[in-house]
């Protein structure tokens, strides 16, 4: 067995990093690295499905979107807190992603990613349709007020870093630990050889679903901390876009790595950054970097160094 | 021993698989005693990997039952009936080819752990008995083809099962390697109940205590390695006549 000594290290390393820049970081930078905290564990709830399970999917924007909506709704038409309609966002998409495993998980392969992409789009189009209370498209502000955690104002700049790092962090730490237990070994056994899995005495049906449902859980904590942090909720989030960015994040930064959703959301995040300063073309540059990303690392930047000089990453 | 010792471990009745018009396994009765060690033997085709498919529940029958351990397990998925105490090795070698053999008998070993405790010391235990230890760290899709065989041998090992199926094991092996695989199915065999697909009439005979002869999806023939040899019938399945 590797020791658990250096990637406990290694993950406690980048949390620290990640905390240090909250006190240097210039204030534009701090916003943004924010929302990269938020959305990386978007990704990294991706992550647990596509990366270790090896299951693909085209329709996560459905759960990232019920955690939005799940937390928005009924804070904005209900009058709920933030402490009641955090855990409730989170609730409904793990719930959500119950019933479309259940479903999809009949399928495989091409079919499971239709099925996924389906339903995601008939969550969207329900989103549209009910547009009198969802505000479709245009979406609605949450109210400053209302944003606030324990009497701790997230709309703050201050408080909002430090919450999407504690979000960020706890996604991190529970994806470490499943991924070293037993049952996180089984899921990538799954990824590896599911005949194989399967006659070793799993349920590989069962842990497929563990994988959906903890997979829409965490994304749904997204959903539910980007409504709280940034105080917008809107229906682009449960577009199609929003199931493949999710998708070229965990490409990018390596699949099957536990730092690589992190690293691939920040870089995708600042080259589009970075190329709407230079150029209008600026998805063309993401384009041409996702391009060349899979032609001389395929297994995605942190999946090269894996490769290459570190396989003890998990 | 939660069968009664005179009772069959594992009984089929009927047992029938149709692949469209053509009937791999053809009603099929067969017993199965603890402490065997079987011999599934027969010409290419004659339905030995599709009828331990069946057992395994690897495919669904068509017709007929399969009993293990006293319990119906015909409907039961293969996951259900490898906990129940049956491992399979594929004839086609089915590692994980991206994991290290640690890694490999380890899920193998895991799943009747309840606290984990004890995992490095039995899957090291299970790869030194088919002399892989050494290779722990190694990724198995690294292997040989017979270093391959050795460590899905180890897999099933590793699950201490009380049915090993093996199916065609010594296929692509040395003459060296198969010396040391006959060993290891005679330690086995104190352990476990072996039903083996053999084509190497030599390991047959030699480790087989009752051979059982499938020709055309049906049981041509069974007995102990003695009256097979001499059986007429058997002679002419294998010899075309
Ligand atoms: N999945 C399948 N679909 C169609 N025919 C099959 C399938 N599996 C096996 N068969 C056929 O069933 C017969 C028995 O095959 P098999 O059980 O593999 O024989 P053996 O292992 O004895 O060589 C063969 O004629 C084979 O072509
Ligand atoms: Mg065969």
């Amino acid at each position: 067995m590797t020791g658990a000594a250096k990637p406990v290290g290694l993950h406690a390393l980048v949390l620290a990093i990640l905390l240090a820049l909250h006190f240097v970081l210039p204030d534009y930078h701090h916003g943004v690295l924010a929302r990269v905290l938020t959305l990386a564990t978007f990704a990294l709830g991706y992550n647990l499905m596509f990366g270790y399970t090896g299951l693909l999917s085209l329709g996560h924007a459905l759960f990232f979107a019920a955690g939005l909506y799940g937390l928005g709704m009924p804070m904005q038409h209900l009058g709920w807190s933030a402490e009641v309609a955090l855990p409730f966002g989170i609730a409904f998409a793990a719930l959500l992603a119950t019933g479309v495993g259940a479903l999809a998980l009949r399928t495989q392969g091409v079919a499971f990613m239709i099925v996924t992409l389906m339903f995601a789009q008939a969550g969207f189009l329900t989103l549209l349709y009910f547009n009198e209370f969802t505000r479709g498209d245009e979406g609605f502000v949450i109210a400053q007020e209302a944003r606030s955690l324990f009497g701790i104002s997230l709309a703050d700049a201050d408080a909002r870093y430090i919450a999407a790092l504690i979000l960020f962090a706890v996604a991190m730490i529970a994806t470490l630990i499943l991924v070293r237990s037993p049952a996180g070994r089984v899921l990538v056994a799954i990824r590896e050889n599911e005949e194989r899995a399967r006659m070793l005495g799993y349920d590989v049906a069962r842990y497929k679903l563990l994988a959906i449902v903890a997979s829409g859980a965490m994304c749904g904590a997204a959903g539910a901390a980007y409504g709280l942090l940034f105080g917008y909720v809107g229906a682009t989030f449960a577009s199609v876009q929003y199931s493949i960015l999710p998708l070229l994040w965990v490409l990018l930064g390596g699949a099957g790595t536990v730092l690589g959703p992190l690293i691939g959301t920040a870089f995708m995040t600042y080259l589009i950054d970075l190329g709407s300063g230079l150029t209008d073309a600026y998805m063309l540059l993401a384009g041409a970097a996702l391009v060349l990303l899979t032609l001389f690392a395929p297994a995605g930047l942190l999946g090269e160094v894996r490769k290459r000089w570190a396989g003890w990453l998990p | 021993m939660t069968v009664a010792a005179s009772g069959p471990l594992l009984e089929t009745e009927g047992l029938t698989r149709r692949f469209g018009g053509l009937t791999a396994v053809d009603h099929v009765d067969f017993q199965l005693f603890p402490g065997e060690i079987r011999a599934l033997i027969g010409p290419n085709g004659a339905g030995k990997t599709t009828f331990v498919g069946l057992l395994s529940g690897r495919i669904p029958p068509s017709e007929g039952r399969v009993r293990f351990g006293g319990e119906d397990v015909t409907r039961l998925p293969a996951h259900a009936r490898m906990a129940r105490g049956m491992a399979y090795t594929f004839q086609i070698t089915s590692v994980f080819a991206n994991l290290s053999l640690f890694d490999n008998v380890a899920l193998a070993v895991q799943r009747r752990l309840a606290r984990g405790e004890g995992l490095e010391a039995e899957t090291m235990a299970a790869l030194d008995r088919v002399g892989l230890a050494g290779r722990a760290r190694q990724t198995a899709g690294d292997l040989s083809y017979g270093h391959q065989r050795l460590l899905e041998i180890a897999m099933g090992l590793a699950q201490r099962p009380r049915l090993l199926i093996l199916d065609e094991p010594t296929q692509g092996l040395s003459d060296g390697e198969i010396e040391g695989f006959k060993a290891l199915v005679r330690d086995v065999a104190a352990e476990a109940t072996v039903l083996l697909i053999e084509h190497n009439m030599d390991v047959v005979m030699s480790l087989a205590t009752r051979i059982t002869v499938l020709d055309m999806g049906a049981r041509l023939a069974e007995g102990d390695p003695a009256a097979i040899h001499a059986d007429a019938a058997v002679q002419r399945a294998y010899l075309g006549g």
